[in-house]
């Protein structure tokens, strides 16, 4: 058996308020295996977000344990263990989509023929070949974040964590991007966490799909998609994917009291 | 370009229009004691008496004299064709007589003014640059700072700028430079400060946990983020600043006895009582201070675009 990318046991963190203490996690128990498509789903406050952000050394939890690469968070952030996509492109609005690619780059201290083969890389990878020169503002918000995705792979982490990426876009684009998103994963074979609020698009892209609800902030149901690796969009009208679909549903709704 | 013209025009000309319609009633005393002088009939006849009676009413009463106050040669109120002669005199005329670095030009006289506003500007910039990049890094440094950098702009300077002078010469700086330099740059630091650290904390949680996550060091962050998303904010603090180092070199020419400057313009105008003297010094101070916020404005135009920001 080989050991999980990210494990997490009985994590929990409390934010303590003004109003009492707020649990946005409470005893989360996961494992990610290498190159898991693990979506976190669920209403907001239900803690996907913070769970992600647990992972990336970004919040720290207050109880429990959580490993990335068999060691702990900070360490695996210090090491540059995964990439960060955040629900806005967040570029830097004075520097060229080549050179907010080559933020990373320059940062970890990469010389410069290094930078400019893997900014043309992963260019390549996004589809946005020809554009390095342009600002952000010179580009649509779907093209946008594909440049914060190639950032995020810019240099070679195994895990790219992903924070609503494409919550923010049109459904076309989203469509699309899904699918550049799996193509994506499977030519990298990348361990990705991705946090949606999107049904579809969880059962579309995932291997994993974790399942949360709210107060505390839990796990509710975990489902191992049996979906094929290859999925064409149309995928989402058989009844295979509708069934998965319906019980991420369910999941929701048991895990949500509406009174 | 025409749509933008005609509002702009109507605003100069409306300014221009009330400006010369006040001439009458301000010079009306003035007019009248010429008059007087003259032997020319006059309502009240004596200056005594015309002394409890209010403006309009004596120009009322006396209209047919309000005309000689358009023309006067030491005028309460010059009119602006009067104002626009005397630093025409002060000016290019001198540069045309070669006589560019006399005295009596204003291009000499603004120089000096010039000179201490730049050094002013120069100094305050560095310092409100300086506190706000402790302030930002620090609380202890914002808690200790932040309260006597705002308690400095309550003092009115006028106050403060001739202890500047008396004590820099008590610690034997000799000159008016230094001390000038000073006042200017206590005016000029404190929209650099307050607009730097508006800018250098504009950058998103998001942004600053991006560099988090390639663990990238303070300095980086500092100077791959915080710094250039700071610019923007920069340059309108400095359009600001430069005009309060400008007031600030003249209020440090004011009460001092300076003999150069466009600020000791002023002053010698107003004890000599000739008017056109402050009114030119004052269109010249405010023509220098359109100039180099212009300056400013150009390159944070330039620049911005360099960076790919549109402003």
């Amino acid at each position: 058996m080989t050991t999980p990318v990210i494990s997490a046991k009985n994590l929990s963190l409390t934010f303590e308020t003004n109003d009492g203490p707020v649990h946005a996690l409470k005893d989360v128990n996961l494992d990610i295996n290498k190159g898991d498509f693990v979506s976190f789903i669920g209403p907001s406050g239900c803690g996907k977000t913070t769970f992600l952000r647990c992972i990336a050394d970004l919040e720290a939890p207050t109880g429990g344990s959580i490993t990335v690469n068999g060691v702990s968070p900070t360490e695996a952030r210090e090491t540059r263990a995964y990439g960060y996509v955040f629900q806005h492109a967040g570029l830097y609005p004075w520097r060229t989509i080549g050179r907010n690619i080559r933020l990373p780059l320059e940062i970890m201290g990469n010389d410069k023929a290094e930078q400019d083969k893997r900014v043309a890389e992963v260019l390549e990878l996004v589809d946005l070949v020809g554009f390095d020169k342009k600002f952000p503002w010179q580009l649509s918000g779907g093209m946008q974040q594909r440049a914060s995705i190639a950032r995020a792979l810019a240099f070679s982490a195994d895990i790219l964590l992903m924070d609503e990426p494409f919550g923010a876009l049109d459904e076309i684009v989203r469509d699309h991007l899904n699918e550049q998103l799996l193509q994506l994963w499977a030519k990298t074979e990348k361990t990705i966490g991705f946090v949606t609020h999107s049904i579809p698009e969880a059962v579309y892209l995932s291997t994993k799909i974790v399942v949360m609800s709210p107060r505390p902030g839990r796990i509710s149901d975990v489902i191992d998609s049996p979906l094929p690796a290859e999925r064409p969009l149309e995928i989402r009208d058989t009844p295979e994917f509708l069934e998965i679909a319906q019980r991420v549903r369910d999941g929701l709704r048991a895990g949500h009291s509406y009174d | 370009m025409m749509r933008n013209l005609i509002p702009v025009l109507t605003v100069l000309i409306g300014i221009v229009a009330i400006w010369y319609l006040a001439v009458a009633p301000m010079n009306i005393r003035v007019s009248l004691d010429q008059a007087e002088r003259a032997g020319l009939q006059v309502t009240p006849e004596r200056a005594v008496e015309r002394r409890d009676v209010s403006s309009w009413v004596l120009l009322a009463n006396n209209f047919e004299h309000a005309g000689a106050g358009y023309s006067l040669d030491r005028p309460r109120l010059p009119t602006p064709q009067q104002v626009g002669q005397e630093l025409w005199k002060t000016t290019g005329a001198m540069v045309m007589k070669g006589r560019t670095w006399s005295k009596r030009s204003l291009i000499y006289h603004g120089w000096i003014t010039l000179r201490s506003t730049f050094w002013g500007f120069l100094l305050g910039t560095s310092i409100g640059i300086a506190l706000s990049i402790a302030i930002v890094y620090s609380r202890v440094a914002e808690m200790s700072l932040m309260p006597w950098a705002i308690i400095s702009q309550a003092v009115p300077i006028v106050a403060l700028a001739p202890m500047i002078i008396v004590l820099s010469s008590q610690i034997g700086v000799d000159g008016r430079g230094f001390p000038k330099a000073l006042i200017s740059a206590y005016l000029c630091f404190f929209p650099v400060l307050v607009g730097m650290v508006k800018g250098l904390r504009s950058p998103q949680a998001e942004q600053l946990d991006l560099l988090k996550t390639y663990n990238a060091t303070g300095f980086e962050t500092f100077l791959k983020l915080r710094l250039p998303a700071s610019v923007p904010f920069l340059f309108t603090s400095l359009k600001v600043g430069i005009a309060a180092a400008l007031v600030g070199a003249i209020v440090g020419e004011l009460p001092t006895g300076a003999i150069s400057g466009l600020g000791a313009r002023i002053l010698i105008g107003d004890q000599f009582g000739n008017p056109l003297a402050i009114w030119s010094a004052l269109f010249a101070a405010a023509i220098l201070a359109g100039v180099l916020v212009t300056l400013l404005d150009r390159t944070q135009a330039v620049l911005l675009r360099q960076m790919g920001m549109r402003s």
